[in-house]
């Protein structure tokens, strides 16, 4: 272990440069602050110039100021958009969350084969979204998806479904997915915050007489609560800029009805070359997501 | 006996709703593989009873293999998730490692440039992205994902790493450097090696969230040969209005098997991975 004894002697060489807290840590740092300044902040600030430009693909720009956002704001387009992401993020979070406490406590019951469990519990989060969701795209099929061949069958409905095809139906099957997907991750990591709590804890509660509900609320809860936000400001976070799902299922369809802000920048952006538009849509979201960050790290920080 | 009424309770506490979490979880899993085995006369008609398979056949993987360039997406796929999921923990690790157990100037901003560019979102970046790609003229290459996937992997693997590094003792790396070891000599034999855990946690995570990455490819890789996984599937089995469902489902379940396979193995790594703290999903 002591083969390279300290260099004595006043000149800066390297070696002893390295040894000197501050250069080590920006000699260590500097390759990665470099690329995240040259391919995130970059292109970040970039993003911003971009939406004040009406800019096609392979034009120059022309100078607009907030002209892009005057016209988003004027089209009733964006604000259906606005109420779908809202509507998909605020729905989704309350079903995974429940969901996902529902998986945790039951799955932090003893029993043979739960690691097991854990694991295929998992799978749907760890799966490549655009695949999972072809076959979610196959259980909606107009014709033959196997919920309606279900539903028709046990005589519940006379005729299918079009769920794709139709608006209401359409955000129902979005809702479905990343609920679908997301319940993994809030049951897993609330699974590791139920394991942390010492059986002792019930044990004296329940001596107490507290009733499974009164211990659930006052034991349990309390407990995973840091860990139960953190969970979800991160889930939040990433519905809210959710693409994957609505892109492969709906492209927003039918009519924009489950249009969100992320496929609709898209949509701006890339497939009408709309760059400048396109910027200014995706910047739109940038409000809520900068107060929930900021949210997220204050709570961190407290902890 | 008490086992009666243990059962029961024991029934509807554990097996009922557990059962129920395995089939909600599972179904879209068991819907791929038996739709990627069934022929196509049972596949479209609405009379056969679609929950199991009455004729299994293998043509539909067939046809994918030899019709399509899936091989192609696959090893593309394959190319840069190890590629980008080693640049990034090699430079998660560097940004990390100070960043957990140094003090020097700036070191705040740092963490939370870091912090920022981890929970900044893709979307915001993509469309100025596109054109910086353009520009560059790296589009449909792979070059352009291989540079482009390492800004979301490496704040994911940097903020993982972070907690790790923070909980080996100050003491056994202070001890290593009173025996003459450098700075460098004390990460390298005594800090990191202690880490393993958490560096394979984040490299499993960086590899699945190469795998998942879809946007930037998406845009990016217009042209087959240069495609990934997802990407080829959605553009090209999905034509037009016609839909190639068993070979879709045969290409969803072969896509998803090198992930399934790393998380096999290293389930352990990626639970503790998730509950480290954050993750991206």
């Amino acid at each position: 272990m002591a083969r390279a004894a300290p260099e004595v002697g006043g000149r800066a060489s390297p070696r002893r440069l390295l040894e000197r807290e501050g250069a080590f840590s920006w000699i260590m740092l500097a390759p990665g602050v470099l690329f995240l300044i040259a391919f995130v902040a970059y292109p970040f600030f970039y993003g911003i110039y971009l939406s004040l430009q009406e800019r096609q693909v392979a034009k120059a720009g022309l100078f607009v100021g907030l002209g892009n956002f005057v016209t988003l704001f004027h089209d009733g387009v964006f604000w259906q958009v606005s109420r779908n992401t809202f509507l998909y993020t605020i729905v989704t979070t309350v079903l995974k969350l429940l969901g996902g406490l529902a998986m945790a406590l039951v799955m932090n019951q003893a029993f043979r084969g739960r690691n097991l469990a854990r694991a295929f519990l998992l799978l749907p989060f760890i799966v490549p979204t655009i695949l999972s969701t072809i076959a979610w795209m196959w259980i909606f099929d107009p014709t033959f998806s196997v919920i309606n061949w279900t539903l028709v069958h046990t005589g519940a409905i006379r005729t299918g479904f079009s769920w794709l095809g139709n608006a209401t139906l359409a955000m129902v099957a979005i809702i479905i997915v990343n609920t679908w997907r997301g319940i993994p991750f809030y049951g897993i990591t609330l699974l590791a915050g139920l394991q942390t709590i010492s059986p002792e804890l019930y044990e004296a509660a329940a001596m107490d007489g507290a009733s499974i509900n009164q211990r659930f609320w006052h034991v349990t809860l309390p407990i995973i609560k840091p860990i139960l936000i953190i969970v979800t400001m991160f889930s939040i976070i990433f519905t809210f800029a959710d693409f994957q799902i609505v892109y492969a299922l709906t492209h927003g369809g039918p009519a924009n009805a489950t249009q969100v802000y992320v496929t609709y920048a898209f949509d701006l952006g890339m497939s009408a070359g709309q760059l400048g538009m396109g910027a200014a849509a995706a910047l739109t979201m940038l409000p809520a997501l900068v107060l929930l960050i900021i949210g997220l790290t204050l709570y961190l920080r407290r902890e | 006996m008490v086992g009666g009424r243990e059962f029961g309770t024991r029934l509807l506490r554990l097996y009922l709703p557990l059962a129920v979490c395995l089939i909600l979880m599972l179904f879209p899993f068991y819907w791929m593989v038996i739709t990627s085995i069934k022929p196509n006369r049972e596949l479209y008609s609405q009379k056969i009873m679609p929950l199991i398979v009455h004729q299994p056949t293998l043509k539909h993987y067939v046809d994918l293999l030899t019709e399509t360039n899936f091989l192609t997406w696959t090893y593309n796929t394959m190319l840069v998730a190890i590629i980008t999921t080693a640049v990034s923990l090699v430079l998660g690790t560097t940004m990390a490692y100070p960043l957990a157990r140094m003090k020097f100037p700036g070191a705040a901003v740092v963490a939370i440039g870091v912090a920022a560019t981890y929970l900044v979102p893709q979307p915001l970046l993509f469309i100025p992205m596109a054109d910086i790609i353009n520009r560059l003229g790296l589009g449909n290459t792979l070059t352009a994902v291989m540079l482009t996937y390492p800004t979301l992997l490496i704040p994911f693997s940097a903020w993982l790493l972070m907690g790790y590094f923070k909980s080996v003792p100050r003491e056994l790396e202070e001890a290593a450097r009173i025996d003459g070891a450098s700075r460098v000599q004390a990460m390298t034999r005594i800090v990191l090696p202690l880490c393993t855990p958490g560096l394979l946690s984040a490299g499993i995570f960086a590899f699945t969230l190469a795998q998942n990455e879809f946007l930037y490819a998406l845009i990016f890789l217009a042209k087959s040969e240069v495609r990934t996984v997802p990407v080829g599937v959605i553009t090209e089995l999905i034509r037009g209005d016609v839909f190639y469902w068993g070979q879709l489902m045969a290409a969803a379940l072969l896509g998803s098997v090198p992930v399934a396979i790393i998380y096999s193995f290293f389930v352990d790594y990626y639970v503790a991975g998730l509950t480290a703290g954050s993750v991206k999903t």
